[in-house]
């Protein structure tokens, strides 16, 4: 029997106080995710269980008891409260997955500071937008990747402390940079936790943006209620569990059930710090013993690839959950995992805004390959009739996916840009930017981004982010950028560039290109083709024209062209 | 040419995939597994291989463990290479 039971059931009889009582809140209480994750649950007798088991690429290996995370997330809170860091302040996490990004994040949410992941394949211009923007006080870093915060340090009047946690004694820190080793700090027993309450900012996730700059998605500690349970639900997460959720907590995915649901939930789960290959992952199911995987179509489709002779040399019978997140989930997917490993992947939507799982497929609902599946309970989802704004009220029809913005870890604001958030309600709908349609038992089908929005294994990439990236390039005149699709990554980007007189098309001068913005933005955002064109389409007005290059890429009909200029 | 061809590609991630104080890596070096090399920036290292070799490495024999070191990745061009003579 599953923990979420009859579905229709839940929906019938649903209330978010059934979350509130499980971990023992009551509205006005304080509320603080750092102690729930890890305090709450030595109180509950099971300090001595395993909490985290990390292994880093070059087969080290950590294991953390739920004492062992309470006492290092008090230390790092002390650390960082010893520096002068007040409530609220912004602690940027810039790490690999090492044990310090997932114990630094709690204790930071200890203090009632702000968690701000980003993921440390950033390029330092990435970098700079989303410290600039977010006014970060703190950068929690390893010796690795302090150069790319060096370089922008300059224009950072906010940055007072670059913390990093690898130093090796020797080499001499730089300006505003301290050192910092959890290992050879003396455990604090005993932390003031923050009396941080339902509606205190916890964590800020940078997402990309249609136009303009990437948005600082504000969360709060009240999230705490609808991720453990949507993670309880959905992922069907148990006491005797060993869970891998393979994202990176500079994604949300990477924090929300990464790091809080499980922790919250006081699941054993597993990191493996190193890059994808097939063999390394099922050997790590194996050797971990893993019974619930968490993970995304990008990954799944590479395993696909990697054919069905390689799952068979290994045991990975101790599996008895799977799911999936980040971009749909296609029918073959849910069809191969049947068959390789007897259980099908749980396709589960939602977004950086909405906090947690809203729609998805559950344990023991017959599972639609290819469909999101149905809106968790107390989520209101429809599709709304994109000129009308009101839900279609016959099904099969492509509309917008839009929810009732009224669930607990729902985000609270952009950081900074009250107008933003603003846009993205209708008729009393938070609009989500994909498209879906409903069938008639009530399943999401999703039909595409409603937006030039680029989803590339999982990750939102700003065309308008890569554009302005482009344009700092010596030779780029002018460039557009849209998604071409991809067999195993959805969709890549493709940028159509135009060059500056003396400047050639050249194979040299395109892989110059694409690590400009590589080392610049991050390698989610490199072009993956770039193809030198002697103009772009523009309106009259002098607007590119991305749809015109999206609807060739896609094959798709070019649509309506009158705006188009004369060449 | 093995000696020339793993010098280049060496030097080449380097240059391209770490930082300046980064610890130096050996031919040997696991560059997709060890993190040096994601999955997306593999691409711009094949395309480097094939501008530099003008070889085409078909996407399925792109795989992360053929550009998991040096020494692999001299391995796969080398029997490109030898397919165009």
């Amino acid at each position: 029997m599953s923990n979420i039971g009859s579905y229709d059931e839940r929906v019938r009889n649903f209330n978010w106080e059934i979350s509130e009582k499980e971990i023992g809140y009551k509205p006005g209480d304080v509320i603080n995710i750092g102690w729930y994750c890890t305090d709450r649950i030595c109180e509950l007798g099971q300090a001595g269980k395993t909490a985290l088991i990390w292994e880093g690429h070059t087969g080290a290996e950590k294991t953390y008891t739920y004492n062992d995370i309470r006492l290092a997330t008090n230390t790092i809170g002390a650390f960082l409260r010893g520096l002068g860091l007040e409530p609220g302040e912004r602690v940027c996490l810039f790490l690999d997955r090492i044990p310090e990004l997932y114990l630094g994040f709690l204790g930071i949410l200890k203090i009632g500071a702000i968690a701000q992941p980003l993921f440390s394949a950033f390029g330092d211009e990435a970098l700079f937008v989303r410290l600039s923007n977010a006014e970060t006080s703190t950068v929690i870093t390893q010796k690795k990747h302090a150069p790319k915060v060096r370089k922008i340090l300059g224009r950072l009047p906010h940055l007072k402390h670059i913390v990093i946690v690898d130093h090796d004694g020797v080499s001499p820190l730089r300006d505003r940079e301290v050192a910092f080793s959890l290992e050879k700090s003396t455990p604090v027993e005993h932390l003031d936790i923050h009396p941080t309450t339902a509606e205190s900012p916890s964590v800020l996730h940078y997402t990309s943006g249609t136009t303009g700059l990437p948005k600082g998605v504000q969360h709060v500690h009240y999230s705490l209620i609808s991720q453990y349970l949507t993670a309880k639900w959905v992922l069907d997460l148990r006491d005797d569990d060993v869970y891998w959720c393979t994202a990176d907590p500079g994604w949300v995915t990477g924090t929300s059930y990464g790091i809080i649901a499980p922790f919250a939930l006081g699941v054993t789960q597993c990191v493996l710090d190193a890059g994808f290959s097939a063999e390394a992952w099922y050997k790590w199911i194996e050797k971990r013993r893993v019974t619930m995987w968490y993970s995304a179509p990008t990954a799944i489709r590479s395993l696909m690839k990697a054919g069905d002779g390689l799952v068979a040399k290994f045991d990975l019978s101790r599996l008895r959950h799977l799911a999936s997140v980040g971009e749909p989930l296609n029918s073959e997917a849910v069809v191969w995992s049947r068959k390789v490993f007897g259980k099908p992947f749980y396709d589960t939507y939602w977004q950086t805004e909405t906090g947690c799982i809203v729609i998805s497929n559950y344990p023991g609902m017959e599972v639609r390959p290819g469909s999101m599946g149905k809106p968790f309970p107390g989520i209101t989802g429809t599709v709304l009739d994109p000129v009308k704004n009101e839900p279609y009220t016959t099904h099969g029809k492509i509309g917008l996916v839009a929810l009732k913005f009224d669930w607990p870890s729902r985000m609270r604001t952009y950081w900074n840009n009250p107008e933003a958030f603003e846009k993205k309600f209708r008729a009393g709908w938070y609009i989500t930017g994909d498209r879906s349609k409903l069938d008639a038992e009530g399943y999401f089908w999703f039909a595409g981004r409603d937006d030039d929005i680029i989803n590339t294994a999982g990750h939102l990439v700003s065309p308008f982010e890569v554009e302005s990236a482009l344009l700092e390039h010596p030779a780029v005149a002018e460039s557009a950028v849209v998604s071409k699709p991809d067999p195993i990554n959805l969709e890549v980007v493709k940028a159509f560039v135009t060059l500056k007189p003396g400047f050639t098309p050249s194979q040299d001068l395109d892989l110059e290109i694409m690590n400009f913005i590589r080392k610049k933005l991050s390698p989610l955002a490199m072009p993956q083709e770039i193809e030198f064109v002697p103009s772009l389409p523009k309106t009259r007005s002098g607007k590119i024209m991305r749809r015109i290059l999206h609807a060739k890429e896609w094959g798709e009909e070019i649509g309506d062209v009158s705006t188009l200029e004369d060449d | 040419m093995a000696e020339e061809l793993k010098k280049v590609v060496l030097d080449y991630v380097t240059k391209e995939y770490l930082e300046d104080d980064s610890e130096p890596i050996t031919y040997d070096t696991p560059l997709i597994s060890g993190g040096i090399v994601d999955s997306f920036s593999m691409v711009s290292l094949k395309r480097f291989l094939e501008n530099r070799y003008q070889i085409q490495i078909p996407d399925d024999q792109a795989t992360p463990e053929a550009f998991d070191s040096v020494n692999k990745i001299v391995k796969l061009v080398e029997e490109f290479v030898a397919k165009k003579k």
